[in-house]
Protein backbone atom coordinates (compact mmCIF):
# COMPACT_ATOMS: atom_id res chain seq x y z
CA UNK A 1 0.00 0.00 0.00
CA UNK A 2 1.71 3.75 -0.92
CA UNK A 3 2.35 5.81 2.13
CA UNK A 4 0.27 8.78 0.46
CA UNK A 5 -3.32 8.95 1.22
CA UNK A 6 -3.81 11.90 -0.97
CA UNK A 7 -2.48 11.96 -4.84
CA UNK A 8 -3.01 14.71 -6.64
CA UNK A 9 -1.39 15.17 -10.20
CA UNK A 10 -2.07 18.00 -12.59
CA UNK A 11 -5.58 18.97 -11.59
CA UNK A 12 -7.14 21.90 -13.39
CA UNK A 13 -10.24 23.04 -12.70
CA UNK A 14 -12.75 25.62 -14.65
CA UNK A 15 -15.69 27.47 -14.14
CA UNK A 16 -17.35 29.07 -16.90
CA UNK A 17 -13.77 31.14 -17.83
CA UNK A 18 -12.07 31.04 -14.32
CA UNK A 19 -9.70 28.61 -13.35
CA UNK A 20 -10.22 27.26 -10.03
CA UNK A 21 -7.25 25.00 -10.12
CA UNK A 22 -4.00 24.84 -12.39
CA UNK A 23 -2.30 21.93 -12.40
CA UNK A 24 -2.25 21.30 -8.68
CA UNK A 25 -0.03 18.03 -7.98
CA UNK A 26 0.38 17.33 -4.27
CA UNK A 27 0.82 14.31 -2.17
CA UNK A 28 -0.19 13.98 1.94
CA UNK A 29 1.86 11.70 3.12
CA UNK A 30 0.20 9.15 5.96
CA UNK A 31 0.47 10.49 9.61
CA UNK A 32 0.71 13.45 9.21
CA UNK A 33 -1.35 17.20 9.24
CA UNK A 34 -0.98 18.93 5.98
CA UNK A 35 -2.34 22.46 5.94
CA UNK A 36 -3.04 24.21 2.85
CA UNK A 37 -3.18 28.06 2.56
CA UNK A 38 -4.55 30.79 0.76
CA UNK A 39 -6.58 33.80 0.23
CA UNK A 40 -10.46 33.33 0.26
CA UNK A 41 -11.43 32.48 -3.53
CA UNK A 42 -7.78 30.94 -3.44
CA UNK A 43 -9.22 28.00 -4.74
CA UNK A 44 -9.04 25.85 -1.87
CA UNK A 45 -12.47 24.39 -1.27
CA UNK A 46 -12.47 23.17 -4.83
CA UNK A 47 -9.46 21.07 -4.32
CA UNK A 48 -11.00 19.28 -1.17
CA UNK A 49 -14.46 18.78 -2.79
CA UNK A 50 -12.41 17.33 -5.33
CA UNK A 51 -11.04 15.13 -2.95
CA UNK A 52 -14.87 14.19 -1.37
CA UNK A 53 -15.64 12.90 -4.90
CA UNK A 54 -18.17 15.82 -5.07
CA UNK A 55 -16.44 17.29 -8.38
CA UNK A 56 -15.29 14.88 -10.92
CA UNK A 57 -11.56 15.47 -12.29
CA UNK A 58 -11.68 17.24 -15.92
CA UNK A 59 -8.26 16.78 -16.00
CA UNK A 60 -5.55 15.35 -13.72
CA UNK A 61 -6.16 12.84 -11.66
CA UNK A 62 -7.14 12.25 -7.99
CA UNK A 63 -6.32 9.33 -6.06
CA UNK A 64 -7.67 8.97 -1.82
CA UNK A 65 -6.25 5.48 -0.23
CA UNK A 66 -5.49 4.85 -3.65
CA UNK A 67 -8.54 5.06 -5.04
CA UNK A 68 -10.70 7.12 -7.00
CA UNK A 69 -13.52 9.02 -5.04
CA UNK A 70 -15.77 9.68 -7.71
CA UNK A 71 -15.70 6.10 -8.52
CA UNK A 72 -15.33 4.11 -4.83
CA UNK A 73 -17.40 6.88 -2.76
CA UNK A 74 -18.94 4.50 -0.32
CA UNK A 75 -14.96 3.51 0.50
CA UNK A 76 -13.09 6.34 0.50
CA UNK A 77 -15.87 8.45 2.41
CA UNK A 78 -16.48 5.74 5.15
CA UNK A 79 -12.67 6.76 5.45
CA UNK A 80 -13.00 10.36 5.81
CA UNK A 81 -14.25 12.82 8.65
CA UNK A 82 -14.76 15.90 6.86
CA UNK A 83 -16.45 19.73 8.20
CA UNK A 84 -17.63 21.80 5.58
CA UNK A 85 -16.83 25.33 5.42
CA UNK A 86 -20.51 26.24 5.82
CA UNK A 87 -20.97 23.61 8.24
CA UNK A 88 -24.04 22.57 6.83
CA UNK A 89 -25.53 20.51 9.02
CA UNK A 90 -29.96 19.68 9.03
CA UNK A 91 -31.58 22.39 10.98
CA UNK A 92 -34.66 20.52 11.84
CA UNK A 93 -32.90 18.22 13.43
CA UNK A 94 -31.75 17.58 17.66
CA UNK A 95 -28.03 16.77 18.03
CA UNK A 96 -28.93 13.52 18.96
CA UNK A 97 -30.54 12.90 15.92
CA UNK A 98 -28.06 13.92 13.61
CA UNK A 99 -25.73 11.58 15.68
CA UNK A 100 -28.17 8.62 14.94
CA UNK A 101 -28.37 9.01 11.37
CA UNK A 102 -24.76 9.92 10.84
CA UNK A 103 -23.83 6.78 12.80
CA UNK A 104 -25.99 4.40 10.58
CA UNK A 105 -23.27 5.71 7.45
CA UNK A 106 -20.30 4.57 9.90
CA UNK A 107 -19.77 0.99 10.88
CA UNK A 108 -16.56 2.27 12.83
CA UNK A 109 -18.63 4.81 14.81
CA UNK A 110 -17.49 4.48 18.12
CA UNK A 111 -20.38 5.73 20.68
CA UNK A 112 -18.23 5.89 23.56
CA UNK A 113 -15.93 8.90 21.55
CA UNK A 114 -18.83 10.16 20.41
CA UNK A 115 -19.99 10.64 24.37
CA UNK A 116 -17.07 11.82 25.63
CA UNK A 117 -16.70 14.57 22.99
CA UNK A 118 -20.60 15.96 23.67
CA UNK A 119 -18.88 16.56 27.29
CA UNK A 120 -15.58 17.66 26.27
CA UNK A 121 -17.56 20.43 24.12
CA UNK A 122 -20.25 20.81 26.66
CA UNK A 123 -22.90 19.89 23.87
CA UNK A 124 -26.33 19.19 25.07
CA UNK A 125 -27.75 16.23 22.45
CA UNK A 126 -31.36 17.31 23.15
CA UNK A 127 -30.68 20.76 21.61
CA UNK A 128 -32.27 21.71 18.29
CA UNK A 129 -29.62 22.34 15.45
CA UNK A 130 -31.10 25.51 14.48
CA UNK A 131 -30.43 27.08 18.03
CA UNK A 132 -27.09 26.25 18.11
CA UNK A 133 -24.41 28.89 18.14
CA UNK A 134 -22.05 29.47 15.34
CA UNK A 135 -19.34 27.96 17.62
CA UNK A 136 -21.31 25.06 18.69
CA UNK A 137 -22.43 23.96 15.54
CA UNK A 138 -18.72 24.06 14.18
CA UNK A 139 -18.32 21.90 17.59
CA UNK A 140 -21.18 19.68 16.47
CA UNK A 141 -19.91 19.35 13.07
CA UNK A 142 -16.30 18.43 14.10
CA UNK A 143 -17.63 15.80 16.96
CA UNK A 144 -19.75 14.31 13.74
CA UNK A 145 -16.39 13.87 11.45
CA UNK A 146 -14.29 12.78 14.18
CA UNK A 147 -16.76 9.89 16.31
CA UNK A 148 -16.29 7.48 13.62
CA UNK A 149 -12.37 7.56 13.62
CA UNK A 150 -11.90 8.43 10.13
CA UNK A 151 -8.61 7.55 8.81
CA UNK A 152 -8.63 10.68 7.31
CA UNK A 153 -9.87 14.17 8.44
CA UNK A 154 -10.81 16.68 6.15
CA UNK A 155 -11.40 20.03 7.19
CA UNK A 156 -12.11 23.21 5.21
CA UNK A 157 -11.09 26.59 6.84
CA UNK A 158 -12.50 24.75 10.48
CA UNK A 159 -11.68 27.82 12.81
CA UNK A 160 -13.31 30.87 10.42
CA UNK A 161 -14.92 33.31 12.17
CA UNK A 162 -14.95 31.42 15.75
CA UNK A 163 -14.04 32.32 19.00
CA UNK A 164 -10.62 31.68 20.88
CA UNK A 165 -12.07 28.51 22.69
CA UNK A 166 -13.65 26.62 20.19
CA UNK A 167 -10.65 27.19 18.00
CA UNK A 168 -8.46 25.68 20.58
CA UNK A 169 -11.44 22.57 20.56
CA UNK A 170 -10.80 22.32 16.88
CA UNK A 171 -6.79 22.32 17.17
CA UNK A 172 -6.69 20.02 20.09
CA UNK A 173 -8.88 17.46 17.49
CA UNK A 174 -6.44 17.98 14.93
CA UNK A 175 -3.77 17.10 17.49
CA UNK A 176 -4.98 14.11 19.07
CA UNK A 177 -6.22 12.61 15.51
CA UNK A 178 -2.76 12.77 14.12
CA UNK A 179 -1.51 11.49 17.91
CA UNK A 180 -3.23 8.22 17.08
CA UNK A 181 -0.69 6.47 14.91
CA UNK A 182 -1.09 6.37 11.27
CA UNK A 183 -4.38 8.77 11.12
CA UNK A 184 -3.89 12.14 8.67
CA UNK A 185 -5.19 15.29 8.47
CA UNK A 186 -5.21 17.78 5.83
CA UNK A 187 -7.25 21.17 6.78
CA UNK A 188 -7.50 24.17 5.11
CA UNK A 189 -6.66 27.52 6.59
CA UNK A 190 -5.98 31.60 6.37
CA UNK A 191 -4.77 31.73 10.02
CA UNK A 192 -1.46 31.30 9.30
CA UNK A 193 -1.05 30.62 13.16
CA UNK A 194 -2.12 28.12 13.41
CA UNK A 195 -0.93 26.08 10.53
CA UNK A 196 2.73 27.24 12.05
CA UNK A 197 1.46 25.27 14.89
CA UNK A 198 0.12 22.17 13.82
CA UNK A 199 1.06 21.28 10.47
CA UNK A 200 3.86 19.01 9.51
CA UNK A 201 3.33 19.81 5.40
CA UNK A 202 2.09 23.04 3.85
CA UNK A 203 0.87 23.81 0.60
CA UNK A 204 0.49 27.42 -0.42
CA UNK A 205 -2.39 27.93 -3.02
CA UNK A 206 -2.69 31.63 -4.70
CA UNK A 207 -4.89 31.57 -7.99
CA UNK A 208 -5.50 28.00 -8.27
CA UNK A 209 -1.90 27.74 -7.98
CA UNK A 210 0.53 25.60 -6.04
CA UNK A 211 3.09 28.16 -5.35
CA UNK A 212 4.91 26.43 -2.50
CA UNK A 213 4.00 22.50 -0.91
CA UNK A 214 7.12 21.41 1.74
CA UNK A 215 7.58 20.54 5.27
CA UNK A 216 6.87 23.50 7.34
CA UNK A 217 10.46 23.04 9.03
CA UNK A 218 12.09 23.27 5.47
CA UNK A 219 9.84 26.02 4.39
CA UNK A 220 11.12 27.97 7.47
CA UNK A 221 15.40 27.00 7.03
CA UNK A 222 15.32 28.40 3.86
CA UNK A 223 13.51 31.44 4.31
CA UNK A 224 15.40 34.26 5.89
CA UNK A 225 14.77 37.91 7.07
CA UNK A 226 17.63 40.08 6.61
CA UNK A 227 18.16 43.55 7.66
CA UNK A 228 21.00 45.25 5.86
CA UNK A 229 22.94 48.91 6.41
CA UNK A 230 24.07 50.62 3.41
CA UNK A 231 27.14 53.44 3.66
CA UNK A 232 25.33 55.52 1.05
CA UNK A 233 21.54 55.97 0.38
CA UNK A 234 19.93 53.45 -2.09
CA UNK A 235 17.63 54.35 -4.53
CA UNK A 236 16.44 51.23 -5.35
CA UNK A 237 15.54 47.55 -3.40
CA UNK A 238 19.19 45.54 -2.92
CA UNK A 239 18.95 42.90 -5.23
CA UNK A 240 19.29 39.66 -3.78
CA UNK A 241 18.89 36.28 -4.94
CA UNK A 242 15.52 34.10 -4.18
CA UNK A 243 14.58 37.67 -2.83
CA UNK A 244 10.83 37.38 -2.28
CA UNK A 245 10.38 40.83 -0.57
CA UNK A 246 11.57 43.88 0.42
CA UNK A 247 11.03 47.04 2.85
CA UNK A 248 12.77 50.34 3.36
CA UNK A 249 14.48 53.43 1.87
CA UNK A 250 17.51 54.87 1.77
CA UNK A 251 20.17 53.19 4.33
CA UNK A 252 18.07 50.02 5.88
CA UNK A 253 16.32 47.56 4.14
CA UNK A 254 14.63 44.47 5.58
CA UNK A 255 14.43 41.98 2.92
CA UNK A 256 12.58 38.35 3.04
CA UNK A 257 14.86 35.78 1.01
CA UNK A 258 14.39 32.24 -0.34
CA UNK A 259 18.02 31.11 -0.62
CA UNK A 260 21.03 29.83 1.47
CA UNK A 261 21.77 31.98 4.21
CA UNK A 262 25.71 31.93 3.42
CA UNK A 263 24.96 32.54 -0.31
CA UNK A 264 22.94 35.31 1.12
CA UNK A 265 25.58 36.43 3.13
CA UNK A 266 27.81 37.12 0.39
CA UNK A 267 25.49 38.36 -2.12
CA UNK A 268 24.92 41.15 0.48
CA UNK A 269 28.50 41.89 1.28
CA UNK A 270 28.97 42.15 -2.71
CA UNK A 271 26.18 44.79 -2.65
CA UNK A 272 28.55 46.66 0.39
CA UNK A 273 26.08 46.04 3.31
CA UNK A 274 26.48 45.04 6.37
CA UNK A 275 24.06 42.52 7.95
CA UNK A 276 22.37 44.31 10.86
CA UNK A 277 20.02 41.69 11.99
CA UNK A 278 19.12 38.09 10.74
CA UNK A 279 16.03 36.18 11.60
CA UNK A 280 13.48 33.58 10.50
CA UNK A 281 9.77 35.25 9.15
CA UNK A 282 7.19 33.61 10.24
CA UNK A 283 4.92 31.90 8.02
CA UNK A 284 2.46 34.71 7.34
CA UNK A 285 5.59 36.41 6.09
CA UNK A 286 6.55 33.98 4.24
CA UNK A 287 2.98 33.42 2.47
CA UNK A 288 2.44 37.08 2.01
CA UNK A 289 5.98 37.72 0.40
CA UNK A 290 5.08 34.56 -1.96
CA UNK A 291 1.54 35.97 -3.04
CA UNK A 292 2.76 39.03 -3.86
CA UNK A 293 6.12 37.78 -5.97
CA UNK A 294 3.74 35.56 -7.91
CA UNK A 295 1.37 38.91 -8.44
CA UNK A 296 4.05 40.47 -9.51
CA UNK A 297 6.15 37.67 -11.74
CA UNK A 298 2.66 37.42 -13.49
CA UNK A 299 2.08 40.87 -14.20
CA UNK A 300 5.60 41.09 -15.64
CA UNK A 301 5.13 38.04 -17.60
CA UNK B 1 7.14 22.20 33.03
CA UNK B 2 6.52 25.95 32.04
CA UNK B 3 7.08 26.09 28.21
CA UNK B 4 5.41 29.33 26.26
CA UNK B 5 5.12 28.85 22.30
CA UNK B 6 4.67 31.84 20.09
CA UNK B 7 4.57 31.47 16.23
CA UNK B 8 4.77 35.25 15.74
CA UNK B 9 8.36 34.59 17.06
CA UNK B 10 9.49 32.87 13.80
CA UNK B 11 11.54 30.91 15.66
CA UNK B 12 10.73 27.14 14.59
CA UNK B 13 8.46 25.75 17.35
CA UNK B 14 10.59 22.98 17.97
CA UNK B 15 13.44 25.10 18.38
CA UNK B 16 11.21 27.10 20.79
CA UNK B 17 10.67 23.76 23.09
CA UNK B 18 14.65 22.85 22.78
CA UNK B 19 15.71 26.50 23.81
CA UNK B 20 13.45 26.60 26.81
CA UNK B 21 13.49 23.23 28.24
CA UNK B 22 17.56 23.82 28.05
CA UNK B 23 17.01 26.92 30.04
CA UNK B 24 14.60 25.26 32.66
CA UNK B 25 17.36 22.33 32.97
CA UNK B 26 20.36 25.47 33.18
CA UNK B 27 18.48 27.32 35.68
CA UNK B 28 17.09 23.82 37.65
CA UNK B 29 13.47 24.40 37.37
CA UNK B 30 14.04 21.16 35.70
CA UNK B 31 16.27 18.94 38.15
CA UNK B 32 18.27 15.64 36.89
CA UNK B 33 15.74 12.49 36.97
CA UNK B 34 13.00 14.46 36.14
CA UNK B 35 10.32 13.49 34.17
CA UNK B 36 8.86 15.51 31.26
CA UNK B 37 5.10 15.29 30.30
CA UNK B 38 5.02 12.59 27.30
CA UNK B 39 5.23 13.64 24.07
CA UNK B 40 0.93 13.74 23.53
CA UNK B 41 0.31 15.48 26.60
CA UNK B 42 2.65 18.22 26.25
CA UNK B 43 1.44 18.53 22.23
CA UNK B 44 -2.08 18.77 23.93
CA UNK B 45 -1.02 21.72 26.41
CA UNK B 46 0.99 23.95 24.02
CA UNK B 47 -1.47 23.00 21.14
CA UNK B 48 1.29 21.92 18.81
CA UNK B 49 1.52 18.75 16.26
CA UNK B 50 3.03 16.37 18.28
CA UNK B 51 5.54 15.78 15.84
CA UNK B 52 6.97 18.93 16.33
CA UNK B 53 7.43 17.78 20.37
CA UNK B 54 8.40 14.27 19.50
CA UNK B 55 11.64 16.00 17.30
CA UNK B 56 12.57 18.39 19.98
CA UNK B 57 12.70 15.60 22.59
CA UNK B 58 14.79 13.85 20.29
CA UNK B 59 17.07 16.26 19.75
CA UNK B 60 17.46 17.08 23.23
CA UNK B 61 18.31 13.44 23.78
CA UNK B 62 21.00 13.36 21.08
CA UNK B 63 22.80 16.66 22.98
CA UNK B 64 22.16 14.65 26.10
CA UNK B 65 20.03 16.90 27.80
CA UNK B 66 16.78 14.23 28.38
CA UNK B 67 16.95 10.45 28.56
CA UNK B 68 14.14 8.13 27.53
CA UNK B 69 13.98 5.28 29.43
CA UNK B 70 11.65 2.10 28.02
CA UNK B 71 8.40 2.24 29.31
CA UNK B 72 8.74 4.69 31.81
CA UNK B 73 9.07 8.22 29.87
CA UNK B 74 11.55 10.86 29.35
CA UNK B 75 13.70 12.39 31.94
CA UNK B 76 16.24 14.63 32.78
CA UNK B 77 19.47 13.02 32.14
CA UNK B 78 21.84 13.12 35.24
CA UNK B 79 24.73 15.22 33.94
CA UNK B 80 21.45 17.51 32.93
CA UNK B 81 24.63 19.32 30.78
CA UNK B 82 24.05 20.65 27.53
CA UNK B 83 26.27 19.05 25.25
CA UNK B 84 26.86 21.54 22.35
CA UNK B 85 30.00 22.48 20.87
CA UNK B 86 31.79 25.02 21.96
CA UNK B 87 31.65 27.51 19.50
CA UNK B 88 27.80 27.02 19.24
CA UNK B 89 27.44 28.03 23.15
CA UNK B 90 29.79 30.68 22.25
CA UNK B 91 27.66 32.22 19.27
CA UNK B 92 24.60 31.65 21.19
CA UNK B 93 25.85 33.86 24.10
CA UNK B 94 27.26 36.78 21.94
CA UNK B 95 24.22 37.40 20.27
CA UNK B 96 22.33 37.78 23.78
CA UNK B 97 25.09 40.02 25.09
CA UNK B 98 25.34 42.69 22.30
CA UNK B 99 21.37 43.10 23.07
CA UNK B 100 22.54 43.57 26.72
CA UNK B 101 25.43 45.49 26.01
CA UNK B 102 23.23 47.99 23.73
CA UNK B 103 20.74 48.57 26.04
CA UNK B 104 23.37 49.29 28.76
CA UNK B 105 24.95 51.79 26.64
CA UNK B 106 21.78 53.25 25.77
CA UNK B 107 20.58 53.73 29.00
CA UNK B 108 23.93 54.96 30.06
CA UNK B 109 25.21 51.99 32.23
CA UNK B 110 28.84 51.14 32.48
CA UNK B 111 30.18 48.27 31.50
CA UNK B 112 31.76 47.50 35.12
CA UNK B 113 28.31 48.04 36.43
CA UNK B 114 27.08 44.88 33.88
CA UNK B 115 29.96 42.69 35.16
CA UNK B 116 28.59 43.68 38.53
CA UNK B 117 25.15 43.24 37.95
CA UNK B 118 25.81 39.50 35.96
CA UNK B 119 27.89 38.22 38.89
CA UNK B 120 24.71 39.59 41.51
CA UNK B 121 22.47 37.72 39.14
CA UNK B 122 24.60 34.51 39.24
CA UNK B 123 24.65 34.34 42.80
CA UNK B 124 20.70 34.68 42.81
CA UNK B 125 20.31 31.48 40.71
CA UNK B 126 22.27 29.20 42.62
CA UNK B 127 20.64 30.57 45.70
CA UNK B 128 17.25 30.04 44.97
CA UNK B 129 17.93 27.20 42.37
CA UNK B 130 15.23 29.38 39.78
CA UNK B 131 16.19 31.18 37.21
CA UNK B 132 14.57 34.56 36.35
CA UNK B 133 11.27 35.50 37.70
CA UNK B 134 8.64 34.40 35.32
CA UNK B 135 6.88 37.06 33.04
CA UNK B 136 3.81 38.48 33.14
Amino acid sequence: MTENVVEVQGLTRRFGSKTALDNVSLNVRRGIVFGLVGENGAGKTTFIKHLLGLFRAKSGSVRVFDLDPVLDPVETLGRIGYLSEERDLPDWMRIQELLSYTQAFFPKWDEAYARELLETFALDPRQKIKTLSRGQRAQTGLLVALAHRPDLLLLDEPSSGLDPVVRRDILGAIIRTVADEGRTVFFSSHLLEEVERVADDVGMIHAGRLVLDAPLDQIKASHHRLTLRFQTSQAAPPRLPGILFCDGSGLEWTVLCDGALDALRAAAEKLGARIVEEGTPTLEEIFVGRVKQTTLARKEA
Amino acid sequence: MQIRISPQDGVPIYLQIINQVNYLVASRRLLPGEQLPPVRKLAETLVVNPNTVARAYRELETAGILTTRRGAGVFVSETGKPSLPQRERKRILSERIDILLAEARQMGVSLGEIVELVRERDKGIEKSGTGRRSEP
